[in-house]
């Protein structure tokens, strides 16, 4: 890189968050993908002196945290937004057993859903935990920051929730080089009244946590990273984290109080910037978070009043609510064709959910993964999606709702990383509880939507190591599951015979849809075959393009232009493929009645 | 030299928007500016639109061009250069690239791809300089380097010099591909002149 020098480093959040780990003095971190939190650990993995691990859910990775930093470490557990709601169980507790070595817990929020189910706004939890949050501004800002947490972690005895949005985590910016500080010896020590929590003990550490929020409180009124910026005018700002930005360039001489830590909050500090203003206006994303515990100061403010409660806000949004009156006009959106994202050309997700939306009247409860775009027209073969393996369980509970009249009619769809994460437990209850919804694990060999990470089944470890690749047939028969088929997806009409068998079958089946996702770097290295449209022998039936996938294209044709084709009048069209985008699959061949697409072989 | 700008890229996932956005980020760099950019990954990487923002100046804060601010748009493909419309202003100028990929409601024949749709931005008296970024790949040898071309496009209206953007190839780019991208800038800074 032309830009890296002995002092500074061009780097997103993401990897400015993993270097501050390491110059923490972090030696144990473990995760789940997910956007946008996913390429810390990724990047932390390979620095010298860390072991980085990616787990099968957010819950597991941060207990793997806990245990380190019981051993003394310094650990780290990443996640998303949501995936804190899966680790909320050891992240309320640990929040009374405290630490031994540093833990910071990242949490990763995406205002706006990019990339993700709801725009939860993870503050709520420290408040709900009792732990302090540190929230940076920029790339530059959490690497500093995350210094900071693993010194207030030590100071204070606890978790800190350190966390950041998709703005910090997937935006670029200079960030300065340190050195790693000096990594604390792990060793066994047994502290059984702060680490045992039994209600005996619980009940003496939740006096200790009370006492810890109280001196973090005070430690909050002259920490750096809570600072007043001066400023002119008569209004002033209170903001955190990336809105900060927005804050600074609409209203750049304003004065300005900026949080660094925003759990617990600085009172003293707030009130006397509070006085120093007329007018005071508090700016942050999602929930009136700092908003109402400054209201509760009985300090008043505007919030949510003029500044939105969903989505992400920009300098745009906060001027405008600020100054409606100062917006100039701007050039109005034209109305286009949306171009939302879709499953690439060459999926093996394309076959199964071809085969499933030619079931007629059957509910598909869906899942988190690429595979939810299976949703998407023209497939539109998801019914349901709200949680990670919640495909499983919600499929079990509506045959327990239905009865007779579901059966035949109940399939589950989840990918094989999230089936590892939290469908596993799920598809025991089914069998132990004796239901008849069935079960589709797409294993596609990876977590393909954040990025291709490994996993349990994937027999690498996240450097790439070789590793234990679970046996995803056998860990479903030990389940108690009597019917497991294993299918091709881009075999089409295998798949959709299977399905229809299995869907219909009155006790659970697993069908576990296996063919490796086309941008895994064997598969894409691959030499494949392209297909090609025979356009004479195209009668425009549209099943092709039914299929969904982006290398097929239909034009489509008036009667006379059919006539000048050579066509029948009554053709309405026909379908091309984009041989440049073509995968290789072949699914398109298979549903073609007439000939029409053939094969060429690679060169 | 200008002392802060904005530059907005766009187009479809998969088109090498990132790699284009890097670069151009570098050269700025080197330049002596403070550079934020920001890009989403994870959704919208499925053949979805594709957006990066760039900033730089002396002191940048926001990664986020705001609305009526971008002073080019590097657009990928036609409709994703108007797309982003609310985001110029009159002096805007739009790097365009011709090639058209069809949204998956074209491609199902339930919508037609607009023609003429760059009239939107021309009829506003906005710069347009279009350009068939992946013929000039063509011309040099290799097609997958249609997003430099586009940067060498672009880089007629940046005060960087061209001599800094073929340091930063150098620099960033793997050996074997280093001299075609370098000819792939070349070629796409002298097309919009052609």
């Amino acid at each position: 890189m032309i830009f890296d020098s002995e002092t500074k480093l061009w780097l997103s959040g993401n990897e400015a968050i993993a270097l501050g780990a390491w110059e923490a003095g972090v030696t144990v971190a473990s995760g789940y993908p997910g956007t946008p939190s996913t390429e810390i650990m990724g990047n932390l993995a390979r620095y010298e002196g860390v072991y980085a691990e990616w787990a099968p859910n957010e819950k597991v990775g941060l207990e793997v945290a806990i245990g380190a930093c019981f051993a003394g470490a310094r650990a780290l557990a990443t996640m998303k937004h949501v995936g804190l709601n899966v680790a909320a169980d050891p992240l309320f507790t640990s929040a009374y057993t405290g630490v031994r070595g540093g833990l910071v817990i990242l949490n990763a929020d995406d205002p706006q859903m990019h990339s993700s189910q709801n725009e939860q706004d993870n503050r709520n939890y420290a408040f709900a935990a009792k732990l302090p949050m540190l929230e940076p501004s920029d790339p530059a800002e959490a690497k500093e920051m995350m210094a900071r947490a693993y010194a207030l972690s030590e100071q204070l005895d606890t978790p800190v929730l350190f966390r950041i949005t998709t703005r910090i985590a997937h935006v670029k910016g200079v960030v300065e080089k340190g050195e790693r500080c000096q990594v604390p010896e792990p060793s066994i020590a047994k502290m059984p009244a702060k680490l045992v929590m039994l209600p005996g003990n619980a009940r003496v550490r939740r006096q200790a946590v009370e006492k810890r929020m109280e001196v973090a409180r005070e430690l909050a009124e002259t920490l750096p990273e809570n600072r007043i910026e001066p400023g002119t005018g008569r209004r002033g700002f209170i903001t955190a984290g990336v809105p900060y930005n927005y804050v600074k360039e609409a209203f750049p001489t304003a004065p300005v109080l900026k949080l660094g830590m925003v759990w617990p909050l600085p009172e003293r500090m707030i009130r006397e910037f509070a006085a120093s203003v007329d007018e005071l206006i508090v700016v942050e994303e999602l929930d009136p978070f700092l908003e109402l515990h400054i209201k509760a100061m009985g300090i008043a403010c505007h919030g949510k009043d003029i500044i939105p409660n969903q989505g992400e806000l920009n300098t745009f949004i906060v001027r405008k609510a600020v100054e409606p009156d100062s917006i100039g006009a701007l050039f109005a959106p034209i109305d286009l064709p949306m171009r939302p994202p879709n499953m690439c050309a060459g999926c093996p997700h394309r076959g199964l959910f071809y085969g499933l939306s030619r079931l007629k009247d059957i509910f598909i409860c869906g899942d988190i993964g690429c595979y939810t775009l299976g949703f998407l027209p023209p497939l539109s073969a998801m019914d349901a999606c709200v949680c990670m393996g919640a495909s499983v369980t919600m499929a079990h509970g509506m045959s327990k709702a239905l009865g007779k009249s579901g059966e035949g009619r109940i399939v589950a769809v989840l990918g094989d990383s999230t089936f590892m994460h939290s469908g596993i437990t799920g598809l025991l209850n089914t069998v132990y509880n004796n239901s008849y919804a069935s079960v589709i694990i797409l294993d596609n060999r990876t977590t393909a939507m954040t990025g291709h990470q490994d996993n349990p089944a994937s027999g690498r470890t996240i450097l790439g190591n070789p590793a234990p690749a679970l046996d995803l047939e056998q860990l479903v028969r030990a389940l108690g599951v009597k019917r497991v088929i294993v299918v091709n997806p881009h075999d089409v009409e295998t798949t959709r015979k299977v399905l229809k068998e299995e869907i219909e079958s009155p006790e659970p089946s697993v069908i576990i849809s296996r063919a490796p996702c086309v941008l895994i770097p064997e598969e894409a290295r691959r030499k494949k075959p392209v297909y090609f449209t025979h356009l004479d022998n195209c009668t425009g039936c549209s099943l092709c393009v039914q299929m969904g996938c982006p290398a097929i294209s239909w034009t489509p044709l008036t009667p006379e232009e059919a006539v000048a084709r050579g066509y029948r009048e009554k053709q309405k069209g026909f379908a091309r493929i984009a041989e440049n985008q073509c995968a290789g699959c072949g699914q398109c061949a298979a549903v073609c009645k007439f000939e029409a697409i053939t094969r060429k072989e690679a060169k | 030299m200008k002392q802060s700008g904005n530059i907005l890229f766009s187009g479809v996932g998969g088109q090498g928007i990132l790699l284009a956005s890097e670069l151009t980020a570098h050269a700025q760099l080197a330049a002596g500016f403070d550079v934020k950019k920001s890009e989403v990954h994870g959704m919208a990487q499925r053949g979805g639109s594709v957006e990066a923002h760039l900033r730089y100046g002396e002191k940048v804060y926001s990664p986020l061009i705001e609305l009526g601010t971008a002073d080019i748009l590097v657009a990928f493909e036609i409709l994703e250069a108007v797309r982003y419309l609310p985001y110029l202003h009159k002096d805007s100028a739009v790097v365009v690239n011709t090639q058209k990929i069809l949204p998956p409601a074209v491609a199902l024949g339930k919508m037609v791809y607009p023609e003429n749709i760059l009239d939107e931005l021309t009829s506003r008296q906005i710069k347009v300089v279009a350009l068939d970024a992946f013929a000039v790949a063509e011309s040099v040898g290799e097609p997958r380097t249609a997003n430099v071309a586009m940067v060498g496009a672009m880089s007629n209206f940046l005060a960087v010099s061209p001599e800094v953007f073929l340091q930063v190839i150098e620099a960033t780019v793997k050996e074997q591909f280093r001299e075609v991208n370098k000819r792939a800038f070349a070629a796409g800074r002298a097309a919009v002149y052609a």
